[in-house]
C-alpha cells in the first residue's frame, strides 16, 4: 500500500509579510520556502510507518501544487525520505482549485493513505485536506495526533475538545494532521540529499477548474499600542489598571 | 435569503462559541433580509435548544439522537437541512470540527468557503470578507465568487449580542443514511472539570524562564485565581516540563482570551502566532528587548519566578476588595 503526503510550499515561519501589486499579492521576494510545517511532520510519520516492516506500506510519494519554484521544496522532501515526488504545474489557486488537483492525481494513482496538514501557515485555510476527501467520497478524520498500524488496519487518535477519541477507519482515506503526529520533522541528512536529486520528480499539467473563491486584497494589522512596561517595584499599580482600566480581571 | 448556523454541542450543552456565531449569523441574516436557523446534531435538550433563540436564531433544527462525529455522515445532515431551509449563507466555527465540515459541505454543494473570517462581511453581493492570514501577521479580504457562501467564524472574533428573541424548535429528521459513517469510533476519554484551554477566558503561560518544571506552582495558584488556564511556549513542552496539550503557538493551540498573561516566553513569531489574537496581554520577561513586549499590551521586566509571589498577592488582595 502507498501513502501520498500533500505537501504546501511556504514561506519560512519567520518571513516579514509584506505585499505588492496594490496589496492584492504577496511579496515574494527574498523569502525562505519551506515545507508548510504540519506537512513535514505527515510525511516524517509517513516514514516512520514505512519503516516499520511490520506496516505492508511499499511507497511514500509527495506532491504540491504550483510552478516549478516550488521544486527544492519537493527535493527537500525526498531528501527526508519520500520515494518519488509529484508536482501539479499551476499556480495554487483557492482550495478548491488545490484539491480539485490532487482529487485527479489520486484518481488516476493508488494510495491507501492521504496525509495533509491541518492547515498552511500561508493562507490557514484548512480546507484542502476535508475537500479532496469529498471529492473522493473517502472518509476524513481531522485533528490526527497519532497515526499507527495494527494489522494493516489504521488507528487513530483524534483531539477533541477536552480529550481524545481513538478510532479506525477503513481504507482509503484522507488524514488531516497536526502536531503530535510525530514527535519531531524530521531533518534530511547529507545521503539524503545526494539520494534526493536521482529520485523521480513528475510534473503534471493541471486540470481546468475554476476557483469558487479569490483574494481581494491583503492588508497589515494596525500595529498594536506600545507595551506600557511597569517597574517590578510597581506590581500594584499594574493589578490596578488590569482591573479598573483594562478590566479583564 | 436564509442563513444556517451548525451549533456543536459538548455533553448535550452549548458553549460561549455557539452563542458568538448566532450573534455573527443574526447579523449577516440583516444583512440579507433573511432569518436564521441553528442546526444541532446529537442529544440536547429543548431548554438548552431554546438558548439560541436570545441570541436571534428564529428556529432550531434538532436531529435529537445521534452518535458521534462521522465527518460524511454529519454533511449528509448539514446538507439536507441546507435543503429544507434553502440556506444561502451557512456558517461554522472556526475550531477543527467546524473546519472538518465546512470543507466537505464546500464541495458537496459547489460553494465557496472563507474560512477564520474575523468580521461581518464588508458585503453580500459580491459576498466580500476578511480572514486572517500568515498565521494573524496579516489579513486577506476573500471574495466569495458562488451564490451560496460557507464561512467558518474565528473565535472570539465576534462577541456576543442577546436579542432577547425565542426560537421555534422542530425536531429535524434528515432522511440521511447512518452506514454513511465510515469511521469506527473505539474509545473516548475526556477530562472532566477543568477549563479547556481553547475556552478559557484568561490563560497563564510559563516559558524558558520558569526555568524548571517544578517551578510551575505559582502559575496554577495563578489560573486558579483568575478561572483561568494553563499555557506553555513549545520549549516547555519539547523539555516535557508540560504536557504537549498546553503548547500554544503556531503549531500547538492557537488561542484568543480576553487576558493572556505570559510569563518568562521571550515571544518568538511561533508563539505570537497562537497568542495575538487575545484581547489583552501580560508579560513578564527579564530581557527588555524580547520580542514578546511587542505583542504585550502591559510588561514588566524582570524575573518571572521573582515578580510573581508579589503579583499573586496584589491580585488577590485586589479581587477580595
Amino acid at each position: 500500500m502507498n501513502i501520498l503526503v500533500c505537501i504546501s510550499n511556504v514561506p519560512d515561519t519567520t518571513t516579514k509579510i509584506r505585499f505588492v501589486n496594490e496589496d492584492t499579492a504577496f511579496d515574494a521576494n527574498g523569502v525562505q520556502w519551506i515545507i508548510n510545517p504540519w506537512d513535514e511532520l505527515a510525511l516524517t510519520r509517513a516514514m516512520e510507518l514505512k519503516e516499520d516492516p511490520s506496516n505492508p506500506i511499499e511507497k511514500v510519494s509527495v506532491l504540491t501544487v504550483g510552478p516549478a519554484a516550488c521544486e527544492p521544496t519537493l527535493r527537500k522532501a525526498l531528501a527526508i525520505g519520500a520515494d518519488d515526488a509529484i508536482r501539479i504545474d499551476a499556480e495554487a489557486g483557492d482550495a478548491y482549485f488545490v484539491a480539485s488537483q490532487i482529487a485527479e492525481v489520486v484518481r488516476k494513482g493508488d494510495f491507501s493513505i492521504i496525509l495533509n496538514g491541518i492547515e498552511s501557515s500561508d493562507y490557514n485555510g484548512s480546507a484542502v485536506g476535508g475537500m479532496l476527501s469529498e471529492l473522493l467520497d473517502m472518509p476524513s478524520v481531522s485533528a490526527i495526533s497519532s497515526l499507527r498500524m495494527e494489522n494493516a488496519v489504521v488507528m487513530i487518535s483524534r483531539d477533541i475538545d477536552g480529550g481524545r477519541e481513538e478510532l479506525s477507519v477503513p481504507l482509503p482515506f484522507v488524514g488531516i494532521v497536526q502536531k503530535g503526529i510525530a514527535q519531531e520533522p524530521r531533518i534530511a541528512a547529507m545521503r539524503g540529499i545526494m539520494m534526493a536529486r536521482k529520485k523521480p520528480l513528475q510534473v503534471v499539467p493541471a486540470t481546468d477548474v475554476a476557483p469558487l473563491t479569490e483574494t481581494a486584497e491583503f492588508s497589515l494589522p494596525t500595529p498594536r499600542e506600545p507595551c506600557r512596561i511597569f517597574d517590578a517595584e510597581n506590581i500594584k499599580e499594574l493589578v490596578n489598571l488590569l482591573q479598573n482600566e483594562a478590566k479583564v480581571i | 435569503m436564509s442563513v444556517l448556523v451548525y451549533t456543536e454541542n459538548w455533553d448535550g450543552k452549548f458553549k460561549k462559541l455557539s452563542y458568538e456565531l448566532i450573534s455573527y449569523a443574526s447579523r449577516i441574516g440583516e444583512m440579507l433580509g433573511g432569518s436564521v436557523t441553528a442546526l444541532s446534531i446529537g442529544k440536547v435538550g429543548d431548554d438548552e435548544l431554546s438558548k439560541l433563540g436570545n441570541y436571534g436564531a428564529s428556529r432550531v433544527l434538532s436531529t435529537g439522537g445521534g452518535g458521534t462525529l462521522d465527518n460524511q455522515l454529519f454533511t449528509d445532515i448539514i446538507t439536507a437541512a441546507v435543503q429544507k431551509t434553502e440556506a444561502k449563507v451557512i456558517i461554522f466555527s472556526n475550531n477543527n470540527t467546524g473546519k472538518a465540515l465546512a470543507s466537505r459541505l464546500s464541495v458537496r454543494l459547489k460553494a465557496g468557503m472563507a474560512s477564520g473570517v474575523t468580521a461581518v462581511p464588508e458585503s453580500t453581493d459580491p459576498f466580500l470578507v476578511e480572514k486572517k492570514v500568515f498565521s494573524g501577521k496579516a489579513f486577506a479580504k476573500v471574495k466569495v465568487l458562488t451564490d451560496t457562501v460557507i464561512l467558518t467564524l474565528a473565535q472570539n472574533a465576534f462577541g456576543i449580542i442577546e436579542t432577547g428573541g425565542t426560537a421555534s424548535l422542530e425536531a429535524f429528521d434528515p432522511g440521511t443514511d447512518p452506514s454513511h459513517a465510515k469511521t469506527i469510533i473505539r474509545d473516548v476519554q475526556k477530562q472532566t472539570g477543568k477549563i479547556l484551554l481553547t475556552d478559557a477566558e484568561v490563560v497563564v503561560s510559563g516559558g524558558r524562564g520558569m526555568k524548571s518544571g517544578d517551578n510551575w506552582q505559582p502559575l496554577e495558584e495563578l489560573a486558579e485565581i483568575l478561572g483561568g488556564a494553563l499555557a506553555c511556549s513549545r520549549p516547555v513542552s519539547d523539555e516535557g516540563w508540560r504536557s504537549h496539550d498546553e503548547h500554544t503557538g503556531q503549531t500547538g493551540k492557537i488561542i484568543a482570551p480576553d487576558l493572556y498573561m505570559a510569563f518568562g516566553i521571550s515571544g518568538a513569531i511561533q508563539h505570537l502566532a497562537g497568542v495575538s489574537s487575545s484581547k489583552f496581554i501580560v508579560a513578564v520577561n527579564s530581557d527588555k528587548d524580547a520580542p514578546i513586549f511587542e505583542a504585550a499590551d502591559y510588561g514588566i521586566v524582570g524575573d518571572a519566578l521573582k515578580v510573581l509571589p508579589e503579583l499573586i498577592s496584589e491580585i488577590k488582595a485586589a479581587k477580595a476588595q
